[in-house]
């Protein structure tokens, strides 16, 4: 069932950088202009020195031809330092502020991310989770969030105040002199394709390389699963030579990928370098040439005062288009992650249209089933009706009916062909068959993880798909063959079933599933710590607490998946008195490829490619000698 | 350990040394650049003064210059950029290329010290941290001192005076920082464990959902998630918060110099006492930004390398374990025969257990027997056999294959000798004849079918379009357990070993067929001892010995006829299990 994921060419197109940034503004519809405001002010603030150095440098030069003494110098210099450092304070609050608020708004940003992309995730449909690899989700929570993150935190900030600045210094410059702006804009335009060039391939080979990294995690999962099995072979050197393979190609890539991020820097920075020189020594010839000089500002003549600062501007300008050309490895993977998480939150979530919901009943005078909000231990389906806006409520009873239900994972390729199952109330209905033959498949269809293609499933005669989903499920207990335990104490994980059961509901649960005795030897007992899945127990220890998690879940019609599979038939002997009791009263389905769990059915269905073949209890499939007998007699191969 | 771990730098030493050597010369040329640039300025006001053109022919060279170094520093630029990626890239190479031989050399003790899924993650992360700090550390542990150092002396050169600004840069912007970075450090680190344990839980989220969904428990999912994120917003706000001050710090010193250069400077400038002149005025604040940035790069490696110095310990406890099953001095490189004694066998899987998983054994079989071992979960049967290749050291006593103990032989040679099918059954990518080579690389096609007929593989491979050249999707998914099982047995059976050891490895396979296999054993392979691990106690009552096991011991030894009469364990999952089945046979 599960693919292989496609996994689509991330594009980093604009419009992801649009919906991060819309984001944002949703988010922080104050904290947000306010920061962009201070960014704005800072940035400006950092073009307006070369200005003050233009006006004192000027001072400074008359001062010096007239001889002028300081104290009268300092009357005109001083008020204009006095201003500079009046702006200096104006951007260091608003440096302050924003970087503070900058701190605030990326976590803060996180946060809401995390949420929504969880919240979206748990409406996914099973069908997501079964054609995802588990480790390609993850990635979205930790290297696309991280991508993002340096995006908006770093990048988007930095660009947002590089463009800024380089948007003032440049009507400065205008207002100095059109023509060496001209020839200043020339140079830029070739570092700007040289940052282009240089630095799209810096990331190219930065999401190859992350491919790489993802390669090498996967063979090393594969070698760790595997290792006893290249133990017992001595393979452990054919190993190490296909990982140096890969090792190999990780370390070209990577080798690639921080090569041109690193020459980045040293290229534009020194073509800066370059081009204040053509920038000093064509300014020189202005000076000379006596070229009038067309400004902004009209026609100034071209003096040193200008030529000086007007360098230092120069320097400031491709010293701002350096910093922002370190950024485009930033946006390029903040867009890259951005978009592989929007992909995932774009997906559809778990459609759900019931409206039939689940209800705690009693009988009211009348002896008329009415609803009430004190937990009775009666159950009721409320079933409102829009025609006449009436509410009829039918008594919780786990009659389960299945009735020419077509089924397939795929579009085309059906796996159950009109396959018809009755589940009377307090009935065992077991599937046998092999691997493949459908068993888990009709269970995933009662519960809704899938959506039949044809044909009708109703419980207690209300067809499934009016039933609110959560309210279904709830009324279904399932033990799955793969046990999930959580993070938390033992007496967590059997709550799980039940959020308000007591602890000594839980106890009586565990007792009934046959798992109160290892859970009373453990350590810590019921409040034992379980970590990383419940590594530290055995696999059938985890399957009876599964169990008990079901147990005191107590619904009316329970799926046993295989949920005895790793518990061995003298344990499961033992447990098995529990087992029926848990059992008594309900409706059960249960899925065993050992036969001795299913033997006393009521009903045993056989299934095979998807077809029912054989139906009926023990005794009766024995007496037909058909495939069941030859399963029961050994003869016939499982799985 | 820092020795330890950079002695994987290896042939990456040249790289790391041009490295070094480029970003010398990068960063004297930088230095210089504002001293030519200063000049230049200077020129070109000389040459504006004279006004009919003489000066520019100084102007010009002087630029010409300038745009030489700047030539020359672009170059090493460059190459150092080059050198500094594949000598760092490479030191990850290296690392992760250590780490695998050694956790290849590893047994399962070790690899349980660790935990599977840590050794990943030392594989990965670590190794890019440690990469990340090392380039770092060539590009900017010697660049930045230098150019601080430069930018100071060269300040003073032409500043004089002027460079008294960094008196109070220098210590304010030193001490700033370094507060910043003792106060945020221990907040990151705290909030980057926390951000594991968030994504440890979305995992075990995405695990477990079809258990969320079941118990539709989707919104307690949320509520607990959202829980522990906000958690981590507060905690990594709060540390981003701190480090944010790193800038505006940075800024106040920034314009600290730019107003005292313009104060100062231009009283020196004008007052005449000293010749500065305005070049030198521009030249004074570009020292100053650099000053600045080779302090603020400081402390970027340091909050680097501390960030780091938990991934190097990780990496560094890889490779300082020490394999606990090693090849003797002097092994001996044959096994002699089949024969396995246990003796007096205890064992635990780590020192600190409480239990033993198996204790008091004592068997001896003889070279060709027959083992069956039967006995419930966590009775300890896989414990037994997996003592006999040294998947794992006994605890106390001694295990010995052809007489001599398992712990003197070469590990290569005892494994060779001893086939095992594992319980939890393993086929990897490729094709049929591939997988089957992993038990003997060159083995002939005929010898191929031979094991596959012996293992009752054979025409079930015969059927499918390829036959043998099937090719075996990852984790064996296009062929059913059955088929599995018998590949993995034929694949044993190429080995040619003394010892043969099926755990649990027949359980999918069709009875009949079952036995087909094991009439096979006892007609083609007679010499080579089998030991049989099965649920089935049709699997084993033909073996010459049976071995009933419970709580890591042996119950009750002997065949099947004896242990129906004096074993009760025994008798109970025999009758369990032909229970019903004799009525209708």
């Amino acid at each position: 069932m599960r693919k292989q994921p496609q996994m689509k060419k991330p594009k980093a197109n604009p419009k992801i950088l649009m919906r991060v940034l819309k984001m944002l503004f949703s988010y922080y519809p104050v904290l947000l202009p306010v920061t962009i405001v201070c960014i704005l002010i800072s940035a400006v603030t950092a073009a307006l020195p070369p200005v003050f150095m233009q006006r004192v440098i000027a001072d400074i030069t008359a001062f010096q031809a007239e001889a002028t003494p300081w104290e009268t110098a300092l009357e005109t210099i001083l008020p204009k330092v006095l201003m500079l450092a009046g702006f200096y304070v104006v951007s260091l609050l608003c440096i302050v502020l924003q970087t503070q608020l900058m701190a605030i708004i990326t976590q803060g940003f996180l946060y809401k991310l995390r949420r929504t992309m969880f919240d979206k995730m748990q409406n996914l449909p099973i069908r997501y989770f079964d054609t995802h690899k588990h480790g390609d989700i993850m990635s979205h929570y930790t290297n696309d969030i991280d991508a993002l993150r340096e995006l908006v935190s770093q990048a988007l900030p930095s660009l947002l105040q590089c463009i800024v600045i380089l948007i003032s210094v440049f009507f400065v410059m205008l207002y100095y002199s059109i023509w060496m702006t001209l020839i200043l804009l020339v140079g830029v335009v070739a570092m700007v394709i040289v940052a282009r060039k240089v630095g799209g391939g810096s990331a190219k080979y930065f999401i190859r390389q992350q491919k790489s990294m993802g390669k090498t995690e996967g063979f090393v999962q594969e070698m760790m699963n595997g290792q006893k099995v290249i133990k017992v072979f001595n393979h452990e050197e054919a190993s190490a030579n296909d990982f140096e393979k890969i090792n190999q190609e990780l370390f070209e890539d990577s080798a690639r990928a921080h090569s041109y991020a690193n020459t980045l820097g040293p290229i534009i920075g020194n073509i800066g370098n370059i081009l204040y020189v053509i920038m000093a020594v064509s300014g020189g010839m202005l000076l000379l040439s006596g070229v009038s000089n067309l400004s902004l500002g009209g026609f100034l003549v071209l003096t040193i005062d200008i030529v000086v600062p007007f360098l230092n501007m120069a320097k400031q300008f491709t010293g701002n288009v350096n910093q922002a050309s370190q950024q485009i490895n930033a946006v390029v993977m903040g867009m890259a992650g951005g978009a592989r998480l929007f992909e995932m939150m774009d997906e559809a979530p778990e459609a759900d249209e019931g409206y039939v919901t689940l209800v705690n009943a009693k009988y009211d005078e009348n002896g008329d089933l009415t609803e009430t909000s004190e937990r009775t231990g009666l159950w009721a389906w409320r079933h409102p009706h829009q025609e006449d806006g009436s509410v009829t409520y039918t008594q919780l009873r786990g009659d389960v009916r299945l009735t020419e239900v077509d089924f397939g994972y795929v579009e085309g390729k059906t796996v159950l062909h009109d396959v018809s199952v009755y589940a009377e109330p307090g009935q065992k209905v077991a599937f046998v068959g092999a691997t493949g033959a459908g068993k888990t498949t009709i269970t995933n269809l009662i519960n809704r993880f899938y959506d039949i293609a044809d044909g009708k499933i109703r419980y207690d005669g209300i067809n499934i798909n009016k039933i609110k989903k959560s309210d279904l499920r709830r009324s279904l207990g399932i033990v799955l063959q793969d046990t999930n335990l959580f993070t938390g104490t033992v007496m967590d994980n059997i709550r799980y079933g039940r959020l308000d059961a007591t602890d000594e509901d839980c106890i009586a649960a565990a007792k009934l599933a046959g798992a109160d005795d290892f859970i009373t030897r453990l350590p810590a007992g019921y409040e034992t710590e379980l970590q990383n899945n419940g590594a530290n127990l055995s696999q059938g220890q985890r399957q009876l607490l599964a169990i008990a998690r079901a147990a005191v879940a107590d619904p009316p019609v329970m799926i046993m998946d295989e949920a005895t599979s790793s518990i061995d038939t003298r344990t499961e002997a033992i447990v098995q008195r529990g087992m029926d009791k848990l059992m008594e009263g309900r409706t059960v389905f249960i899925i065993a490829h050992r036969l001795s769990t299913v033997m006393n059915s009521d009903v045993i269905m056989v299934l095979d490619h998807g077809h029912i073949i054989e139906r009926g209890n023990h005794e009766k499939l024995i007496a037909e000698r058909g495939t069941y007998y030859r399963l029961y007699t050994g003869a016939f191969e499982l799985e | 350990m820092l020795k330890r771990l950079f002695g994987c730098v290896r042939e990456f030493k040249k790289p790391t040394i041009l490295t070094l050597i480029f970003i010398i010369g990068e960063s004297i040329i930088e230095t210089l650049i504002p001293f030519v640039t200063a000049d230049l300025v200077n020129k070109i006001k000389a040459s504006a003064a004279l006004s009919d053109g003489s000066g520019m022919k100084q102007v010009i060279s002087t630029g010409i210059l300038l745009a030489i170094m700047a030539f020359v520093s672009l170059a090493c630029g460059a190459i150092a950029a080059r050198c500094c990626a594949v000598a760092s890239s490479g030191f990850a190479k290296n690392l992760r290329h250590d780490l695998y031989d050694r956790i290849n050399a590893f047994s399962f003790k070790n690899v349980d010290k660790f935990s599977s899924t840590s050794l990943v993650t030392r594989m990965t992360t670590d190794v890019q941290n440690v990469q990340m700090s090392y380039m770092m550390i060539i590009r900017t542990a010697i660049r930045s001192p230098l150019m601080l150092i430069f930018s100071v002396i060269m300040s003073f050169v032409m500043g004089g005076a002027l460079a008294m600004t960094f008196v109070v840069i220098i210590p304010v912007l030193g001490v700033g920082l370094w507060l910043v970075g003792k106060k945020a450090l221990p907040a990151f680190r705290s909030v980057f464990r926390k951000y594991d344990r968030l994504n440890e839980s979305i995992e075990e989220n995405v695990r477990g959902m079809r258990v969320v969904k079941g118990f539709s428990r989707e919104g307690y999912e949320k509520e607990k998630f959202g829980a522990a994120a906000d958690n981590i917003r507060g905690d990594f706000t709060r540390a981003e918060r701190i480090v944010a001050w790193n800038r505006p710090i940075m800024q106040i010193c920034l314009y600290f110099n730019m107003i005292f250069v313009l104060l100062v400077g231009s009283r020196l400038a004008i007052s005449a006492e000293s010749n500065v002149d305005v070049g030198q005025l521009s030249a004074m604040l570009t020292y100053g930004v650099q000053v600045l940035m080779s302090l603020m790069m400081l402390s970027m490696i340091y909050v680097i390398i501390t960030m780091s110095t938990e991934s190097m310990k990780r990496i560094d406890e890889v490779l300082c374990e020490a394999p606990s099953i090693r090849n003797p001095e002097n092994p001996v490189m044959a096994v002699n025969d089949g024969s396995i004694d246990f003796d007096n066998v205890n064992f635990k899987y780590s020192a600190k257990a409480k239990r033993y998983a198996l204790s008091d054994i004592d068997l001896h079989i003889k070279s060709g027997m027959t083992v069956g071992v039967i006995g419930g979960t966590g009775s300890g049967k896989t414990s037994l056999v997996q003592l006999i290749p040294r998947l794992y050291d006994v605890t106390e006593g001694a295990v010995r294959v052809g007489g001599i103990d398992v712990r003197s032989y070469d590990i290569e040679a005892l494994r060779d000798a001893v086939a095992m099918v594992l319980q939890k059954n393993l086929l990897f990518s490729g094709t049929i004849k591939e997988n089957l080579r992993w038990g003997n690389e060159n083995a002939t096609d005929e010898e191929i079918i031979e094991a596959c007929k012996l293992a009752q593989a054979d025409e079930f491979v015969q059927s499918f379009p390829e036959k043998y050249d099937t090719y075996i999707e990852q984790g064996g998914t296009n062929v059913s357990g059955g088929q599995k099982q018998r590949l993995c047995i034929a694949r044993a059976l190429l080995k040619k070993p003394k010892i043969l050891i099926l755990d649990d490895s027949t359980s999918a396979v069709d009875t009949k067929t079952d036995a087909l296999i094991r009439q096979g054993f006892a007609t083609y392979i007679p010499e080579t001892t089998k030991i049989i691990i099965a649920q089935r106690v049709a699997s084993v009552e033909n073996a010459d010995l049976i071995l009933v096991m419970e709580n890591g011991t042996v119950v009750a030894a002997g065949k099947h006829g004896e242990l129906l009469s004096s074993c009760e364990i025994y008798r109970e999952i025999h009758d369990q299990q032909t229970k019903g089945g004799d009525d209708n046979a």
